[in-house]
């Protein structure tokens, strides 16, 4: 059975424009030899989760450093729930309290990146967790 | 089956992982086109194509929304480059239209080229039958940033827009050959900056020089100025859906679609034998070794590559071998 290629889309919600971060990641997963939807700035949940459809990826990444994390990353996972597409797993990364992790957890999110976590520790925690077997 | 059906009445989850089974070669996905393909043939497609960065995902973004306003369902397939290296890609074209994104009458699905040279990806083509399966009434086709020789979209849409910038001076006399040849719309992209005028004149004048027959189609120029004056940009963004409008009436009317959906058949046949011969026969050599002890064999002279694929051809197709089919 072949390989499947990774596929994931990187994306910020809301009213947030640094994407520094998500670029760097975005460049980080090509070179891990991932297909990267890159898909920029100030999107909608909805926006968000119609594309990561579209696109088939099997992972959405979510960057947030305005604070609005609460309320926009549950909002994506039930959008993709509400289109059957609950096999895509969504992470989240950006500036979140430790506090809000349970509730992120709960609500869907398989992982969360905060400042610090290194490059390689995301590409293995992608790798581990996404299959690439049908 | 199920999946089929989905497709047929238009689900996208269905239909892009349709794709994604092709790009990845999983081997229930080609008997899934096989029953597609009584589907097929319906849309009209473009394809869009010039070099990086002249507005191929910009002007494809205005082009759906003047494709909306007729009601028409849109499939678009963006493709950019994968790197040699790694693998990987980014595939970027849907930052430029993101305001389509929740549309339903439209299904934005990016593709990665994957070692493909021409401009496209090797799923490319089973990709737009899934669309048109889908029944989309256009698909838009965007290829990679391309030089010169990356042509590979003639022989999937039915008319091409080549889309130029100016300020690449001199270039379009080494373009004679190639990508110019194969445009049926020009656009002029960044109309507004210096030397769009003298581009069209030399655009034009190249036009000219071809030779004219009666009746024929001789592709129109249309200049589109900058973002920051959208009336301007939406009027003559609608005035090359006009123009592609046109030529797909010209074809029609000429019976050029005829010969274009032929072109468009032999390379289905081609690429169909590639994946149903080649790839097996590659895959065969490799997963026993084979094929790195022939390279080691050729790399130290022993043999000769070519004795090489007739005595492989003669091993796999029963008639007995390429030579044989050539005496029939």
């Amino acid at each position: 059975m072949p390989d499947r290629k990774i596929r994931v889309m990187v994306a910020k919600p809301g009213l947030d424009g640094h994407d520094r971060g998500a670029r760097i990641l975005a460049r980080c997963f090509r070179d891990a030899g991932f297909e990267v939807i890159y898909t920029g700035c100030h999107q909608t949940p909805e926006q968000i989760a119609a594309a990561a459809i579209q696109e088939d990826v099997d992972l959405v990444g979510l960057s947030c450093l305005s604070g609005a994390h609460r309320l926009l990353f549950p909002r994506v996972v039930e959008l993709l729930r509400k289109k059957d597409a609950s096999d895509i797993t969504v992470i989240g990364g950006g500036i979140i309290p430790e506090a809000d992790f349970t509730m992120l957890y709960e609500a869907g999110i398989k992982a969360i990146f905060t400042p610090g976590a290194t490059l390689d520790s995301i590409v293995e925690w992608i790798r581990n967790n996404i299959k690439t077997h049908d | 089956m199920e999946t089929i059906k989905k497709i047929c009445e238009g689900n996208v989850r269905a239909a892009s992982r349709l794709i994604r089974d092709l790009e990845d070669k999983l081997p229930h996905a080609r008997p899934r086109l096989r029953q597609l393909f009584k589907h097929t043939g319906k849309s009209f497609i473009i394809g869009i194509t010039g070099s990086p960065g002249a507005g191929k995902s910009t002007l494809t973004d205005a082009l759906i929304a003047e494709l909306r306003k007729l009601s028409k369902t849109v499939g678009v397939l963006a493709v950019d480059p994968t790197s040699p290296f790694t693998g990987g890609a980014i595939l970027g074209d849907r930052v430029r239209m993101l305001r389509h994104a929740e549309d339903e009458g439209v299904f934005i699905r990016s593709l990665a080229t994957r070692g493909a040279l021409g401009g496209l990806s090797q799923a490319a083509g089973d990709a737009i039958h899934v669309m048109e399966a889908m029944g989309k009434d256009v698909i838009i086709v965007e290829t990679v940033g391309i030089g010169q020789q990356e042509i590979d979209i003639i022989n999937h849409a039915h008319s091409v827009i080549v889309v130029m910038v100016p300020g690449m001076g001199d270039e379009i006399q080494s373009m004679k050959a190639g990508i110019l040849e194969i445009a049926d719309v020009f656009a002029i992209n960044k109309a507004d900056r210096a030397g769009a005028k003298q581009l069209h004149t030399e655009l034009a004048s190249l036009l000219n020089s071809a030779p004219q027959s009666a009746g024929a189609w001789r592709p129109p120029i249309v200049m589109i100025e900058n973002l920051y004056e959208p009336l301007t940009f939406v009027e003559q963004t609608a005035e090359l859906a006009q123009k592609v409008a046109e030529h797909y009436a010209y074809l029609q009317e000429s019976g050029q679609l005829d010969k274009r959906t032929e072109r468009r058949a032999m390379m289905q046949i081609n690429d169909a034998l590639r994946a149903c011969i080649m790839e097996p026969v590659i895959d065969n050599l490799t997963a026993s070794g084979e094929l790195q002890y022939l390279a080691e064999k050729i790399k130290n002279r022993e043999i000769d590559p070519y004795s090489v694929a007739e005595e492989i051809s003669k091993r796999f197709l029963k008639s007995g071998g390429i030579n044989d089919i050539d005496k029939k």
